[in-house]
């Protein structure tokens, strides 16, 4: 692996799920990489495919879903071609994840001490279980919880949401993984919990180095802490580039959308602009782009599958009509 | 300053949680076990003009869904007021008591939870004002068509059932159902927090643009303050069962007095800040069951003297139509 290998290099990931109902394509032609140290927003509204997508580079994906093709290069590596073996050996050591509820991802009946101790010598039998707890131990301080030594024997019920939440993050963190897929962790905690989980979550990245991708359904979440962002509609990466430049100077009609229907300081009193319409199902989605029926600028092109492109440096986007010009009002 | 709509004085609701058989044998033979009273609502005071919009704001466990619900009629305080167009509820005879109740209505969070699955939308919406014979049974098709043209529903889709529509559309049933006795006055409980940023924006839209039409009061419960800035004249924030600050929506953005709220507002993620060093608030919201003495928010403020410990410091105007319970206030 050469220095500049991103962590993650996600290419044309394709995973549809199999219903008697017919194939939903969730992920349809997803690329996307993460370089190291790097925060990738992943942002999306429901059913937009932004968890399944998270899903899929771990290999959680179950039946009737199913990876149909694409590369997910890890390191260079591509974990489609593991085995559930060495898919397990990865998941939980090199990459983690972390969940919206805490409360399904932690073990109701085990102790957080005897949860976090079987994650390190999973991975790695020759750590002492005395080394393993000092490093349990460790890892709740540098989460923020408070008296580590005495939580350490508490059982989930009897932490917080929020405590909660910073359990399962550092139960992520134990192995030191180069790369942390969390998946809208903070979309069920009070403001000033969310604050604190981000401040933990952005030091990590600055201390460590570590890889995250952030996915969640709230911009303003993904403006403050990442570093690059994704959009996703209907199954595909609609626009993607530096988070200044896309949320500065969208391009694909349904970012601006999207950012125009977020109130706001700005808005006070005035209607907000809304995308007409509602999200097409994914069983039944249109031919070409995705976004057609509820675009300002659709017409005959977007029947046609848009392909990538990249109009601006840096910025790649599935679309026939972008808005190129950059003093365009956004909503218009 | 225009007519008042709506006065509550004082108003407390407690929960006690009552001691079984084996707690009160418990208690004869001098165990320490009491009854465990909750303050959800404690003393709190504020009125609502005539086509105001009020933003009721804190996070879990503050008691804004129980204020709120109380004053819609479903829950009844434990002591305190309520005036409604000059007279209090529990003053009123029959006749008015009734009528209030009709022109208070409630839109509740979960659109899947508040619309009975087994009702087609026409009985769902056209039930109440059957009953209330502001139609008859055999117009119910036309009233219930027209109420749902006015939420942006097709009044086609009436014969269908709940499960049959998207949460945005479901959320809108709700709102058709409280418009259907023609209230004057709304409490919306977090009526948009489940919905997707599009179909938020759709439903805030319609919440303004009713407010127009029909000239409609809101008192708009919420823990997203974006959506409170943007929707409201007046900010009610609440910490722990209190009221911490009450102000106009821009006096409150622009210059937040209480160090709860400029607290609060600090950590709300906005689109347009980005790169943040987040600085979170220290500490848990505290139970409720147990609150500390003095202002509540003392251990978490960073400002905290001897005298927030011990004394409760009262909702005092600071600046003309401007309140806050802070003792900092007192210059000393």
């Amino acid at each position: 692996m050469t220095a500049d290998t991103p962590t993650l290099d996600v290419r044309d990931l394709k995973t549809h799920f199999f219903t008697k109902a017919g194939v939903a394509k969730a992920v349809d032609g997803v690329s996307f990489t993460v370089g190291k140290g790097e925060v990738v927003g992943l942002v999306g509204e429901s059913g937009s495919g932004k968890s399944v997508t998270g899903f899929s580079i771990i290999g959680l994906v179950d039946p009737p879903g199913r990876v149909v093709s694409g590369e997910v290069r890890f390191k260079g590596q591509n974990l489609l071609d593991l085995d559930a073996d060495g898919m397990r050996k990865l998941r939980g050591d090199r990459i983690a994840m972390i969940f919206q509820d805490p409360m399904m991802t932690l073990n109701p009946v085990l102790r957080v001490d005897t949860q976090m101790v079987e994650t390190i010598r999973a991975h790695d039998k020759s750590v002492s279980k005395a080394d393993a707890l000092a490093r349990a131990r460790d890892a709740l301080g540098q989460v923020g919880i408070p008296a580590p030594d005495e939580r350490l024997r508490s059982y989930p019920h009897q932490f917080s949401g929020g405590m909660r939440q910073r359990v399962a993050i550092a139960i992520a963190l134990l192995n030191k993984p180069d790369l942390i897929i969390a998946d809208e962790p903070t979309t069920a905690l009070d403001v000033t919990i969310q604050g604190q989980i981000l401040y933990e979550a952005q030091k990590l990245c600055r201390e460590t180095g570590t890889s995250m991708i952030w996915i969640t359904h709230d911009l303003a979440v993904v403006a403050g802490l990442a570093d690059k962002i994704c959009v996703m509609y209907g199954g595909r990466v609609v626009e993607q580039g530096g988070i200044d430049d896309v949320l500065d100077h969208p391009v694909h009609p349904y970012t601006r959308g999207l950012l125009g229907s977020v109130p706001g300081h700005n808005t006070r009193g005035q209607r907000l602009y809304q995308i007409p319409g509602m999200a097409p199902s994914l069983l039944n989605l249109p031919q070409g782009c995705a976004f057609q029926a509820r675009c300002p600028r659709a017409d005959d092109a977007c029947s046609a599958e848009p392909q990538i492109t990249e109009p601006v440096a840096g910025r790649e986007i599935r679309c026939f009509h972008p808005h190129l010009d950059a003093d365009e009002e956004i909503g218009a | 300053m225009s007519e008042t709509m709506l006065t509550i004085d004082d108003l407390t609701k407690n929960f006690v949680k009552k001691l079984d058989l084996a707690g009160r044998l418990a208690q004869k033979l001098g165990s320490d076990i009491r009854e465990e009273v909750v303050h959800a609502v404690d003393g709190v005071s504020f009125s609502i003009a005539k086509g105001g919009v009020v933003g009721l704001v804190g996070e879990s466990g503050c008691g804004k869904s129980t204020l709120g619900r109380m004053i819609a009629g479903i829950l009844p305080p434990t002591s305190g007021r309520i005036v409604y167009k000059d007279v209090a509820l529990t003053d009123m005879n029959i006749a008015e008591a009734k009528r209030a109740a009709l022109e208070i209505q409630m839109i509740f969070q979960d659109p899947f939870a508040s619309l009975n699955p087994r009702m087609r939308v026409v009985d769902i919406i056209g039930e109440a004002p059957v009953a209330h014979g502001f139609c008859k049974a055999s117009e119910i098709h036309e009233y219930v068509s027209d109420v749902m043209q006015r939420v942006g529903l097709d009044p086609e889709y009436r014969r269908r059932y709940p499960h049959q529509f998207s949460g945005g559309q479901r959320q809108r049933i709700g709102i058709a159902r409280a418009l259907a006795v023609k209230p004057e006055f709304l409490v919306c409980d977090e009526a948009i927090a489940a919905l997707d940023v599009s179909i938020q924006a759709q439903v805030i839209n319609l919440f303004m643009d009713l407010r127009e039409d029909l000239d409609l009061t809101y008192l708009f419960i919420s823990h997203d303050l974006s959506v409170v800035e943007h929707i409201s004249d007046r900010v009610v924030i609440m910490y722990l069962g209190r009221i911490v600050e009450i102000a106009d929506t821009d006096a409150l953005f622009e210059k937040p007095n209480h160090p709860y709220t400029s607290a609060l507002l600090n950590e709300v993620p906005r689109v347009d800040q980005r790169g943040l060093d987040y600085k979170p608030i220290e500490g848990e919201i505290p139970s409720p069951l147990d609150p500390p003495g003095g202002c509540h928010f003392h251990p978490r403020c960073p400002h905290a003297t001897d005298r927030c410990k011990a004394e409760r410091p009262v909702l005092r105007e600071i600046a003309p139509s401007r309140w806050s319970a802070c003792h900092l206030n007192d210059g000393t």
